[in-house]
């Protein structure tokens, strides 16, 4: 496991947010993550984890707080959001892979766009990601044709391909049939190990344990609890978090 | 044979009912049809449609300045040729190496078949019966060298070579109108199917973008954009075509800066095109609307800004979806045009008016309304047809899942 170093790559303080409905999900969440940290969120249903990870690329906005990512402040201008999205990746639960172009189109797509980087170029680095997630042999399928497994490793390929410094995860292996959640999690234990900070909400406790460097436990839009995975899964120091474990474990 | 008479007996005559239906059926069928038959080669005279065929075909266009359109027709011919060719040779993706649809070589034989026979059929003189034939073989051998020489076009002169189609339509306008040394033909003796295919694929080019736009104003977050859409469409789809076009022929003169609606055709051609966009855009609203929400957070995470998300990834999946909802639309624009006969226009069917006037051909309205029937079905059926073939070549897979 590499180790994380010093730098911070996620700052988020104090965090506020309402939905259009009046809804308040976060209150006052903080979180920081360092360059290399691999950090896995967790809590129950609804406790905003989703909301969550969502601000930290813009997706979701917030009311108060304030969210620094790899050096940018979060704010509503938009070549910062941008600019945060380039650096960015995410990999959602649905996969959300776009069933009109092939896999292989599925990675470049953004590459060419957005980096303008010419397309030779991206697809033999397209091709050596999809070598890496195992499935090369379907670069010219469809995503439709391929099983949930496939699609969320395609999923992984297609935002590494933007080669971001940051990935998040939404609960990346919850829509999966069982058997195929291992090489999923086989793929995202391999990118732990290397330089990319990740920031992965999941309720695989094995992950938790073995691949994280800390984990968070979120509750009421809020974080309550952050330990590194042995503290965290054995000796918790919040009532909050001995509730939840007893429900999942 | 043996096994076609089993499969008839057992489609047709299974139970007592069955047979019973079925016996009905076939009486009633044939007695149409020998009805039909009988009138078609005893009583029906078809003098009057060889007899008008070029007014049907072009109008009152100037006898002198036809080879303009046959040059044209010459060119939209080869360039369909071309592009069927450069689609036979471009499979998608995942079926290089699948023989391209067997019907593909069927459609080839069916088309030189009926161009070989139709005029014969309708006994044309030679000359343009030779031409006819001439524009047939332009097509097979158009289609041929695409097909064998396509494959090597890069994808930039692919796209390059779609740029054919707005250049062609360019062009034929000024084919047809005059203009850069040719003579001009004024709209007012622009005439039949000519006008009828004219204004039709007019409004069709235009009122797509249009409607695009509206469907997206339609779910903008800007109230004004937003409530104008709704307003615009909802106000257009409560009024009759007929309304408009009358309303059209009176205040566009109006509304459009001089230059572009100077004659009472073009005129027509707009309020099509408006009214049609309002259409199409409550299609592109239904296919957006199939799109879930997570494509355009998955392309904005990848940092596509929204007009390139819309552009790359809502929109080809959305218009796939819609595909055939607005190729409907086009049909009936298709067939919208009869009404501009209402008003004084000379399109196919206001043609086909002042041929039954003529005291010549009384009575002959039958055989007049069968020919425009076969003429709009033909044209609706291609437009069917090619629709089909671009559903089928769009993935099935590319429909996005309701996951
Ligand atoms: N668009 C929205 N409008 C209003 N409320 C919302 C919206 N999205 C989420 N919420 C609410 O915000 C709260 C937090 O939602 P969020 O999706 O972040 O939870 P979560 O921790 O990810 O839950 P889960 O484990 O079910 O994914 C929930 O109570 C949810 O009902
Ligand atoms: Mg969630």
């Amino acid at each position: 496991m590499s180790q994380p170093s010093s730098e911070l790559m996620i700052e988020a303080r104090a965090v506020e947010k309402w939905y259009p409905n009046g809804f308040q999900a976060l209150r006052g969440a903080n979180l920081t993550v360092r360059r290399g940290e691999v950090v896995v969120i967790m809590g129950p249903s609804g406790s905003g984890k989703s909301t969550f990870i969502r601000t930290f690329n813009a997706l979701e906005d917030f009311q108060k707080g304030s969210i620094t990512v790899d050096g940018i402040v979060l704010s509503n201008d938009l070549r910062n959001i941008d600019a945060v999205r380039r650096e960015v990746g995410m990999v959602f639960q649905q996969f959300n892979l776009f069933p009109h172009l092939s896999v292989l189109d599925n990675l470049t797509l953004a590459p060419v766009l957005v980096r303008k980087r010419p397309k030779a170029e991206v697809e033999q680095q397209a091709w050596a990601l999809l070598e890496r997630v195992g499935i090369a042999e379907q670069a010219g399928k469809y995503p439709g044709q391929l099983s949930g497994g496939q699609q969320q490793r395609v999923a992984i390929a297609r935002a590494l391909c933007m080669e971001p410094r940051i990935l998040l995860f939404d609960e990346p292996t919850s829509s999966l049939d069982p058997e195929m959640v291992r090489e999923v999690l086989e793929v995202m234990q391999n990118l732990a190990a290397e330089e990319i900070t990740m920031v992965v909400v999941t309720h695989e406790v094995k992950f938790a344990r073995h691949v994280a460097h800390r984990v968070v436990l979120m509750a009421d839009g809020e974080v309550v609890e952050e330990a590194e995975p042995e503290v965290f899964f054995t000796n918790p120091s919040h009532q909050r978090t001995r509730r939840f474990l007893d429900q999942i474990l | 044979m043996k096994h076609l008479l089993r499969r008839l007996r057992a489609e047709l005559f299974a139970t007592r009912a069955d047979a019973a239906l079925s016996l009905v059926l076939i009486s009633l069928i044939s007695l149409g049809a020998i009805g039909f038959l009988r009138w078609a080669f005893t009583q029906a005279q078809w003098a009057v449609v060889k007899v008008n065929s070029t007014l049907f075909a072009v109008g009152r266009y100037p006898v002198e300045q036809q080879w303009r359109l046959w040059l044209l027709t010459a060119l939209l011919i080869a360039a369909s040729g071309a592009t069927w060719g450069l689609i036979r040779a471009h499979p998608r993706p995942d079926r290089t190496g699948v023989l391209w649809p067997r019907n593909d070589r069927l459609a080839v034989v069916l088309l030189s078949l009926i161009a070989l026979a139709l005029p014969l059929a309708l006994d044309l003189s030679l000359a343009i019966a030779g031409r006819w034939w001439g524009l047939t073989v332009l097509l097979v051998v158009c289609r041929w060298l695409a097909g064998r020489f396509g494959a090597r076009l890069s994808p930039a002169g692919q796209r390059l070579a779609a740029l054919v189609w707005p250049v062609l339509y360019l062009v034929g306008m000024v084919l047809i109108s005059g203009g850069l040394g040719l003579v001009t033909v004024s709209p007012s003796e622009w005439g039949g199917l000519m006008l009828t295919l004219l204004a039709s694929s007019f409004a069709i080019l235009l009122c797509f973008p249009i409607g695009v736009l509206l469907a997206l104003g339609r779910r903008s977050d800007l109230p004004l954009l937003r409530w104008g859409s709704v307003l615009y469409i909802e106000f257009i789809r409560g009024a009759p075509l007929i309304t408009l076009l009358f309303l059209g022929q009176n205040i566009l003169g109006f509304l459009l800066p001089g230059g572009l609606a100077p004659d009472r055709i073009w005129r027509a051609a707009w309020v099509l095109t408006f009214f049609a966009a309002a259409y199409l855009a409550e299609a592109v609203r239904s296919g957006l609307a199939a799109v879930p929400r997570g494509q355009l957070e998955a392309a904005r995470s990848l940092g596509l800004s929204y007009p390139k998300a819309l552009q790359h990834v809502v929109l080809p999946q959305a218009l796939r979806v819609a595909l055939p909802a607005i190729v409907g639309q086009f049909i009936s624009l298709l067939q919208d045009t009869t009404l501009l006969s209402l008003i004084g226009l000379l399109e196919l069917l206001g043609t086909a008016r002042t041929v039954m006037a003529n005291p010549a051909f009384l009575g002959r309205n039958g055989e007049v309304y069968l020919t425009l029937a076969l003429l709009f079905w033909g044209c609706c059926a291609a437009l069917g047809l090619g629709s089909r073939a671009l559903e089928r070549r769009l993935d099935p897979h590319a429909l996005p899942s309701a996951t």
